[in-house]
């Protein structure tokens, strides 16, 4: 349990003059359910694109699994499954065709692919929806599909990107519940960004908080508060992110994101 | 395997199920065909060149060819945009076969329109001169197809926005064609047209479908497989190196 299977060491990224990501270096243990926070634009999502090989970092060591990330991309891609920000399904096929692709993708033995496609469907509530297009799907459906699809492998560690954002507390709760078994279970890393602060202190084993591309602190939520010398893990988040709002650099998630802003407003 | 035959599977699918596409697609060749075949013909026949539509059909497929194809490459940007790409190059496959899979439908698809031009330029008054050299005809639509996709690919893995791609497009597309010995034979033209005309390579599908099936050639078919050859390597290996380098 101690070993440790995700690594930043003094990872950067600059896109022109932004500095998204500012030599952050941080490790996640193997079976650890890890909560990446911090505000709108502080980096989360550049770090997840970088860990997940689909950005190279400007400069710094990623490791994955044991496996250098930038120089061996393809063996580390076999180390992870990940649920987007923004999303990222075929909407001219149906949710049952993303399915079946995405068991192709990831190897899921033929055997066993029908099984799994429909036990996650009827998970996430999709089931009787599973051949329309996915284009007719409201956003909240797609997200849903977009969880079922990650769920479907199951890979060494799994990155979700804001996975609840827009979701109704039922769905929140049964992935939550899900991704807790996969854990507990499997032993599978989980490493995720959420805006609702309940969700990481209920889940998190460890919380990273970025803030401008650096992390301002790390550790458990009893840490946290001690360290900030406040009573809950919302409180510590706002003495260290301060309390003004952020804009989304997100791109086309149907202002889903403009929800998010709200919260962070309503949280002062 | 199976991976390249899904991501196929999915170009076809999409294809299918939006059949306004495969007429928009057809249409541009064969308002070229009809409107250059029948308005040129006459001029053409009384400078004693013979038939003009059978000396513009291979041409025309040439066109659809490498129209859809290249076009085709606007499916990448469509992707990156609405973020399915993400979701293929995440995947624990090489991105080799990711790439493999999305053209080889896209080299089907710009395939079969170039078929849809190819029979209905029967109906227009197209004659084979050899049937027995079809087969070859095929294979070499077959090749140009690949090459031509994967040069879409390869233009689209470069650039983020469809008015770059579009840019590229016009800027690349239309030279290509029209100095491509595609309308007009290359005996007869200035020979500054003609020295452009032979280092475009497409000039050399051209001259190779011609030949194929009508028996024409100014290069020799020899000389013209060859280039054919060359070029589809070059244009797939090209793809390849861009698509490895997306960032997404
Ligand atoms: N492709 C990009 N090009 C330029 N700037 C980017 C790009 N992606 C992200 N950024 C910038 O990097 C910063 C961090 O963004 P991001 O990682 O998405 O934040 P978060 O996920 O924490 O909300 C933002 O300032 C954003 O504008
Ligand atoms: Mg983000």
């Amino acid at each position: 349990m101690s070993k440790t299977i995700i690594e930043a060491k003094d990872v950067v990224k600059r896109f022109g003059k932004i500095t998204a990501v500012d030599g952050i270096s941080f490790k996640v243990k193997k079976g650890e359910i890890f909560a990446f926070l911090g505000p709108n634009g502080a980096g989360k999502s550049t770090t997840i694109s970088m860990l997940t090989t689909m950005l190279r970092p400007t400069s710094g060591k990623l490791m994955l699994n044991g496996h250098d990330v930038t120089k061996d991309q393809n063996s580390a891609r076999k180390s992870f499954g990940i649920v987007f920000q923004d999303p990222a399904v075929e909407e001219e096929l149906t949710a049952y065709e993303n399915m079946r692709i995405h068991a192709v993708l990831y190897a899921v033995p033929k055997p066993e692919q029908s099984d799994s496609i429909e036990k996650l469907l009827k998970l996430v509530d999709l089931w009787e929806r599973r051949d329309s297009l996915v284009r007719t799907y409201s956003g909240g459906m797609r997200r849903r599909l977009e969880i079922a699809r990650g769920l479907m492998h199951h890979p060494k560690i799994l990155f979700l990107d804001e996975p609840t954002l827009g979701l109704d507390t039922q769905t929140r709760n049964l992935l939550w519940d899900y991704v807790r078994k996969l854990s507990e279970n499997e032993g599978m890393t989980i490493f995720f960004t959420t805006h609702y602060l309940d969700e990481a202190e209920a889940v998190a084993g460890k919380i990273a908080i970025i803030d401008h591309g650096k992390i301002v602190a790390s550790g458990t939520t009893a840490q946290l508060a001690k360290k900030t010398g406040t009573k809950s893990l919302e409180d510590a988040y706002l003495q260290l992110t301060g309390s003004t709002v952020r804009d989304e650099a997100s791109k086309g998630n149907n202002g889903l994101n403009v929800r998010s802003a709200n919260r962070n407003s309503r949280l002062r | 395997m199976s991976v390249i035959y899904i991501l196929w599977h999915r170009q076809m699918k999409r294809y299918i199920r939006s059949r306004s596409r495969i007429a928009g697609a057809i249409g541009q060749p064969l308002l070229f065909l009809m409107a250059l075949g029948y308005g040129l013909g006459a001029v053409y026949e009384k400078a004693g060149e013979g038939d003009y539509l059978q000396f513009l059909v291979p041409g025309i497929i040439v066109q659809t060819l490498l129209f859809s194809g290249v076009f085709w490459g606007i499916q990448i940007l469509f992707d990156k945009r609405f973020g399915f790409l993400k979701e293929m190059l995440v995947a624990p496959v090489s991105r080799t076969r990711i790439l493999l899979g999305n053209a080889l439908g896209g080299a089907t698809i710009s395939l079969i329109q170039a078929l849809l031009v190819f029979g209905i330029s029967f109906a227009l008054g197209f004659r084979i001169d050899n049937w027995a050299m079809v087969p070859l005809a095929f294979a070499i639509m077959l090749v140009l197809s690949v090459t031509l996709t994967s040069f879409g690919a390869a233009i689209a893995s470069m650039v983020d926005d469809f008015q770059g791609f579009q840019g590229i497009n016009n800027f690349l597309i239309f030279p290509l064609f029209f100095l491509s010995s595609a309308l007009y034979p290359l005996t007869d033209v200035p020979r500054v047209l003609q020295i452009i005309s032979s280092v475009n390579p497409l000039t050399y599908s051209v001259d190779g479908l011609r030949w194929a099936l009508l028996g024409q050639s100014h290069f020799g078919i020899g000389i013209d497989l060859a280039v054919m050859a060359v070029t589809m390597v070059a244009c797939v290996a090209f793809a390849v190196n861009r698509f490895n380098r997306i960032q997404a």
